[in-house]
């Protein structure tokens, strides 16, 4: 897609490079604490990539860092930790899931904000739309009749 | 020759669409036949001249004509013939033009099919449309030109980067741009209502058919990038939160709720001024889409500020048309007063409650998308809003709406009983619950969100079902048959596309909760175990293409003792573009893929190997496929023909007649 150029521009500069998002070599061998370093990698972002996670990712830095996510997880940090040591070192920018300090708090407050919002707003009109006094339809001219009977025909 | 006549066509273009945006306006507002009438002939010959345009552009990519900038950048004499044609659109300056030609198509249609428009309204819609047409001409001769000439053209070209070369995303940008720039028209029936000061049910029958056109494209459209996405990245991911899918979703979203909101208008007269803003918005939501996609804003601020030409350029165009159309909107939606009248318990209600849905949905995926630019440029953090946060966020707008989806689509108008709907639903509720328990019985405790959403998905086509069989009436089975049958088709429109919704609802959650992944070297000849299946690299080959080398694999799927079938999972390296890419060998089922990936060799011996089982995968792109034929189906409602050969019946009665 037209749309795809800079995904695919992205893409196109990792996958040139020779690797291939988790490697077999890279797999702890306690399936637990591997799926704990699963869990963990497709929340961080890599840094290099345009909107992907180290999990998907090829490129050299995203195996890195799933590298040292299992380092940390292997000596026995916990998940929290393990994102901690990673933004420490790299900012909140490796976070796919933004947190919710400062200003962040609008991200994730506008959601439910809105729909409260929407709700106040259709409720209300809902409400007016109840209570109108307005006479019921006007019934069909014979005019109308004649051309509605006509148009059913069809 | 033939590419200077093709520019010469755009830059023509570009002086007729001016002219029919001036003289239909001016015809309009003083009542002359002969200026409004202007509007259908421009319109007829902006769509040949770009036509013309854009099919130079194609012939300078198929003669592989190197003198063209564009043609070295994305082609080269050994790529196969769909991909010549396809490298038309696969870059930025041509993709524009497509962006204009389906524009001026919609345009055209509009010029040949209005003939029941009232002539003042059909002159603004035509002046409308032609406006936008003025701003991308601008946009691409002036900074986009795609019949850019080289002074020295070289022997061969660059080759269109490798992972366009595919058919699935060959197709994907003309479908999702008839989807977007379909909305324009929606846009510009907006507009020119506010000019004309008049929405009545009539207007809203007119606008449905290019909404529901424009939609089922758009949903094509997402559901082949989606795909693409699914069999050519690597990994069997199908969507991904990017905000170039965002750009595509958000029109979708708002799209969808304007085919709702349309209905309301249509057979109640009511929802008026709102379903005048969404029709704005939807098509708002196209250029803030263009702008995310072609400004690269959202990828880095940084690539904006190397080349903020086009960026800026978009950003006025939005600008103007989203401020000039919003004050109209402003100054003339208190004088559209709602007619009906109805209950807290009515279809009313129920489509009121879809469109906040639809519409607060779209705005939390808008709000995720610019997040990171918003909060950089004011609050200098620098930062991402990926996957995690969409999916939390944005998830549970649709869970509400699949559950209150069945409901609402079978309450009344004006005023309903809940109890007796709910009555109806009892048997559909009964199965869906039954399902979802027991793929929780199953479910190997990992989340709910499998069976969660298993149930949901069959709420959804139970609940569509119900409803069509409570339109058979009462009977033998026969008498029913018959009555069934002769529903008008956008009765079937919408079952069908709802049972669709809750087809992908059940490939999403399925494939999200219990997909199986296996990661390993495997050596030549030796089998090994992923879910129930047995997998054997055979063997891997050096293969040469067209015009890639392929490092392909031969992988053996077995059960138990017997050989189901081979899959070749390949590498391939585009050694013109120097770039490799991953094809997944596949085997789609209907209740599983088996998707297996060759990645290199190991020092050790053998090659890393990547097996998935993915359950229901082709339910998500079958579901969104049968909302497409819903669409389809409900745009061949007699209804809407009838409406189109009706021209008398304008005002009063036609507009009122009673659809169900």
């Amino acid at each position: 897609m037209t749309g795809m150029k800079y995904l695919v521009l992205a893409l196109g500069l990792l996958l040139a490079l020779p690797s291939f998002a988790v490697q077999p070599d890279e797999v702890l061998d306690d399936p637990a604490l591997e799926a704990r370093a699963r869990e963990i990698s497709q929340g961080l972002r890599c840094l290099v990539c345009r909107n992907e996670n180290i999990d998907d990712s090829n490129a050299q830095l995203a195996r890195d860092l799933r590298l040292l996510v299992r380092e940390r997880l292997v000596a026995g940090d916990s998940n929290q930790q393990v994102v901690d040591f990673i933004v420490d070192r790299y900012g909140e920018y490796v976070l796919l899931k933004p947190t919710t300090r400062g200003a962040n708090l609008i991200l994730w407050v506008a959601g439910p904000a809105m729909l409260l919002l929407a709700l106040a707003i259709g409720g209300f009109y809902i409400r007016s739309r109840r209570r109108s006094n307005e006479p019921p339809e006007r019934p069909l001219s014979a005019d109308e009749e004649t051309r509605l009977k006509e148009i059913l025909r069809q | 020759m033939i590419v200077e006549l093709g520019h010469f066509a755009l830059i023509l273009a570009f002086a007729v669409a001016m002219v029919q945006t001036v003289i239909p306006l001016i015809g309009a507002h003083k009542g002359w036949d002969g200026w409004m009438a202007v509007a259908e002939p421009a319109a007829t010959a902006q769509f040949l001249l770009v036509a013309a345009s854009f099919g130079a552009l194609t012939y300078a990519f198929v003669t592989s004509d190197f003198s063209l900038q564009l043609v070295v950048q994305n082609s080269h004499t050994l790529k196969p013939m769909l991909y010549k044609i396809s490298g038309v659109w696969g870059n930025h300056e041509g993709s524009m033009l497509l962006w204009v030609l389906i524009l001026t198509l919609f345009g055209g249609m509009a010029a040949w099919f209005g003939g029941n428009l009232p002539p003042t309204l059909r002159a603004r819609v035509l002046a409308v449309q032609a406006s936008i047409g003025v701003a991308f001409y601008a946009f691409i001769i002036f900074t986009s030109n795609p019949f850019t000439r080289l002074a020295t053209p070289p022997f061969d070209g660059q080759d269109l980067n490798p992972l366009l070369q595919d058919p699935g995303l060959a197709f994907h940008p003309p479908f999702l741009y008839l989807g977007y720039v379909g909305l324009s028209i929606c846009f510009s029936f907006a507009v020119a209502a506010l000019i004309e000061g008049r929405v009545d049910a009539a207007w809203a029958r007119w606008v449905r058919p290019w909404t529901l056109l424009s939609w089922l494209f758009l949903t094509i459209g997402i559901a082949l990038g989606s795909w693409w996405a699914y069999y050519e990245l690597g990994w069997g991911g199908f969507w991904f939160w990017d905000p170039v899918e965002n750009a595509s979703f958000m029109p979708w979203l708002i799209g969808a709720a304007l085919l709702h909101s349309a209905i309301v208008v249509e057979k109640r007269e009511a929802l008026k001024a709102w379903t005048i803003l969404l029709a704005i918005m939807a098509f708002g939501f196209s250029l803030i889409g263009t702008f995310i996609v072609r400004s690269g804003v959202i990828t880095s601020v940084h690539a904006f500020a190397n080349d903020p030409e086009r960026g800026v350029f978009i950003l006025m165009i939005l600008a103007v048309f989203m401020g000039g159309a919003l004050t109209l909107f402003a100054a003339r939606a208190g004088a559209m007063q709602a007619k009906g009248v109805f209950g807290l318990l009515s279809r009313e209600t129920a489509l009121v409650t879809n469109n906040i849905l639809l519409a607060v949905s779209a705005l939390v995926v808008f709000t995720g998308t610019i997040w990171p630019l918003v909060a950089e440029m004011a609050f200098a953090r620098k930062l991402s809003v990926g996957a995690p946060f969409f999916n939390m966020a944005f998830t549970p707008f649709m869970v509400v709406l699949a559950l209150i989806l069945p409901i609402g689509a079978m309450l009344p108008w004006k005023r309903a009983r809940l109890g007796r709907v709910l009555w109806q639903l009892r048997a559909a509720f009964g199965l869906a619950v039954a399902v979802g328990a027991l793929a929780w019985a199953m479910n190997t405790g990992r989340s709910a969100l499998g069976p969660i959403g298993l149930a949901l998905g069959v709420w959804l086509i139970a609940g569509s079902a119900t409803d069509l069989l409570g339109r058979a009436g009462r009977g033998g089975v026969a008498e029913r048959l018959r009555r069934i049958t002769r529903l008008p088709r956008a009765d079937w429109g919408k079952s069908v596309a709802h049972a669709g919704l809750g087809i992908t609802f059940i490939g999403i959650a399925a494939m999200t909760a219990w997909t199986v992944e296996d990661i390993r070297v495997a050596q030549a000849g030796e089998r090994f175990e992923v879910a129930e299946f047995g997998v054997r690299l055979d063997k891997v080959e050096q293969v040469q293409g067209p015009n890639y080398r392929s490092t392909m694999g031969w992988m053996s799927i077995w059960e138990g003792n017997r050989r189901l079938y081979t899959l070749n999972p390949e590498k391939r390296i585009y050694p013109v573009a120097g770039m490799p890419t991953t094809e997944a060998g596949i085997h789609s089922g209907f209740l599983r893929d088996i998707y297996v990936v060759i990645g290199d060799r190991q020092d050790g011996g053998g090659w890393a190997v990547r097996t998935y089982v993915k359950p229901m995968a082709n339910w998500i792109w079958a579901g969104a496929i049968i909302m497409a034929l819903g669409g389809l189906l409900s745009l061949s409602d007699r209804r809407y023909r009838v409406a189109a050969g009706a021209t008398k019946a304008r005002r009063g009665g036609a507009g009122a007649v009673p659809a169900e």
